[in-house]
């Protein structure tokens, strides 16, 4: 099902994406190949499969909830694009 | 010694008997790089003092008799490892200012174990692509024909091993990111089983299906290489807890016996006719080993590909959706909103490439597409581990051309995401279903290297080993370097 401008833009805002207008009609082209490609999945018979979410079925590792890693904000921080009290500085998000 | 072709093990016996310093070797790669990488652009970042000061520290132990097979080995890692207070850019934009805050963990074992950081090599942006052309550092290029792509996206590891600027490097595979690039630059490419080595530091691409690994001369290398690097990591929640064997030990083993797989999906019309004769070829020198060739059949192959497309966008775009310019990494200027920040940060930050995938899978795990797409895909890939998990009741390893042409052009196939993403048609399976693979060379077509690939099953990556070594002893396409490297 080929995708349409508006999809695109849907699919955009979903993933936090700002895409050029100019580029638009070609990902709007090359995503609906993608997908038309992956549609040979739709003829696999998997009535009686379940999925494979992790290659040998493990499932999460649990440890006992005992602090175990050294606070090293600092060191973390040192890299970031705006710091202030510890805490990292965005654009205001509350009018 | 030649150091082109050179390899580590050869490196190490002579590094161990004071033949060679580990600053002689360091510096002579270091001249090597200087004088071919503009060529190849296979390095991002180039650690010279850094790698001076830990030679010089090596030679210190190598002085004192003392050190392990690794000691003073230099070498380079995928600019997708973390390596603390190195720049650590994953050939992206997003993360062109990223130094990073810690060691991954296979960088921090191979370090324990003496080796010396060379530096990052370049790589498709995030890991995503077949060619090293994705790379925001420029495309990489194959040292055989250098208007060809040295495959990836473990591109700049392959290049810089083949040409001899390194003895070896660590790679990354997801889809078959160092098995396929390791065929068309004719080197030995080996891909764990998933969970063997951490992937802690390793920046993720599709968690359930990115495994890290090395690109080497030899078989007998990367056995090296693995015992260094595998075991299980506390810090990695799909690190598995189980002992890493002493892969050297059984390098020697005899064939006779082994029973190969050869299924005939991976024998059609797909491959290039100098690639199959070689792979022939090749076959019939593990048969005068004392292998016995069966012919099997994975009836799902088909549907690897597109199973892949659906399931690795998904996983990547959730592993992407921390780069948000708020922490690390790119931030845009100005942003005047958070939105806006978000928006802008992501679109500068990520290549075409990396949009599309991340936008395949948003819509893939977006509601009234989760059951059609991503579980689907999910269930297929369960065929797909089904068709090895039957095959390896009959066989002990399966075997087949690790890509199905020799190394495309440049700018061949960026235009065409489809026919880039078939290029890994015959790696995508083993990652799907989680099992090691090694690609060895295995002759040329038109004077471009071809790619042996043997798969195991899971956990049997000294028995992969064991058939490379054997294959290199009776063979010597591994120590076959570019005239214009040699």
């Amino acid at each position: 099902m080929p995708l349409e401008r508006a999809d695109i833009e849907n699919i955009a805002h979903l993933a936090r994406l700002e895409l050029d207008e100019a580029d638009v009609a070609s990902y709007a082209r090359h995503l609906s190949d993608i997908l038309a490609f992956v549609e040979q999945l739709d003829a696999a018979d998997t009535a009686d499969t379940s999925p494979m979410a992790h290659p040998l079925d493990a499932v999460q590792r649990l440890r006992p909830d005992e602090v175990s890693e050294p606070d090293r904000r600092e060191h973390f921080q040192a890299i970031a694009p705006a710091v202030e009290d510890g805490l990292y500085l965005v654009p205001k998000v509350i009018e | 010694m030649q150091i082109a072709s050179a390899t580590l093990a050869e490196l190490a016996a002579a590094l161990r008997a004071r033949e060679l310093s580990s600053d002689e070797l360091t510096r002579a790669y270091l001249g090597r790089i200087e004088q071919h990488d503009p060529r190849l652009n296979s390095f991002v970042t180039v650690t010279g003092e850094q790698a001076l000061a830990q030679a010089s520290a090596a030679d210190a132990i190598l002085g004192r008799g003392e050190g392990g097979p690794l000691t003073g080995i230099p070498l380079a890692h995928k600019d997708i490892f973390c390596t603390d207070g190195v720049l650590t850019t994953c050939g992206s934009r997003m993360l062109a200012n990223f130094t990073a805050p810690y060691d991954a963990t296979a960088v921090a074992n191979l370090q324990a174990a003496g080796t010396v950081l060379l530096g990052k090599t370049n790589m498709d942006e995030f890991a995503m692509g077949s060619s090293n052309e994705t790379s925001h550092f420029g495309a990489v290029r194959n040292p055989w024909d250098t208007e060809r792509v040295p495959g990836g996206s473990s591109g700049g590891s392959a290049a810089a091993v083949a040409a001899g600027l390194v003895a070896a490097a660590t790679g990354t595979d997801t889809g078959g990111s160092i098995r396929q690039p390791a065929a068309l630059c004719g080197i030995t490419g080996l891909k764990p089983t998933y969970g063997r080595v951490s992937r802690y530091g390793m920046i993720a691409f599709a968690s359930s299906l990115d495994q890290g690994g090395v690109l080497t001369r030899s078989a007998e290398d990367a056995a090296l290489l693995l015992g260094a690097m595998a075991g299980f990591d506390p810090r990695d929640s799909t690190s598995v807890d189980t002992p890493v064997p002493d892969y050297a030990a059984t390098l020697g083993d005899d064939l006779a016996g082994l029973r190969i797989g050869l299924p005939r999906e991976y024998f059609g019309d797909g491959v290039d006719a100098g690639v199959g004769a070689a792979i022939e070829a090749a076959l019939a020198e593990l048969r005068a080993l004392g292998a016995e060739t069966v012919e099997i059949s994975l009836p799902n192959s088909h549907l690897a590909v597109p199973t892949y497309y659906v399931i690795a966008p998904a996983e990547c775009s959730a592993n992407l959706a921390r780069f948000d310019g708020v922490r690390y990494g790119h931030r845009c200027d100005a942003p005047h909103d958070l939105e806006d920040l978000y928006k802008r940060s992501r679109s500068e930050g990520f290549g075409p490439e990396v949009k599309r995938r991340i936008m395949i899978g948003t819509y893939a795990l977006s509601a009234g597409y989760y059951d059609a797409y991503y579980l689907k895909a999910q269930r297929v890939r369960r065929l797909i581990g089904d068709d090895f998990r039957r095959a390896f009741e009959q066989v002990d390893v399966i075997a087949g051309p690790t890509a199905p042409t020799t190394a495309f052009r440049l700018g061949e196939r960026v235009d065409d995401p489809i026919t880039m993403y078939l290029s890994d048609i015959f790696t995508i399976a083993a990652n799907l279903a989680g099992l090691p693979g090694v690609s060895l060379p295995a002759g040329f077509a038109d004077g471009l290297p071809v790619g042996l690939q043997l798969i195991g099953d899971h956990f049997a990556e000294a028995r992969l080993l064991n058939v490379g070594h054997r294959f290199q002893q009776a063979t010597d396409w591994h120590r076959k370097v570019p005239q214009a490297y040699a």
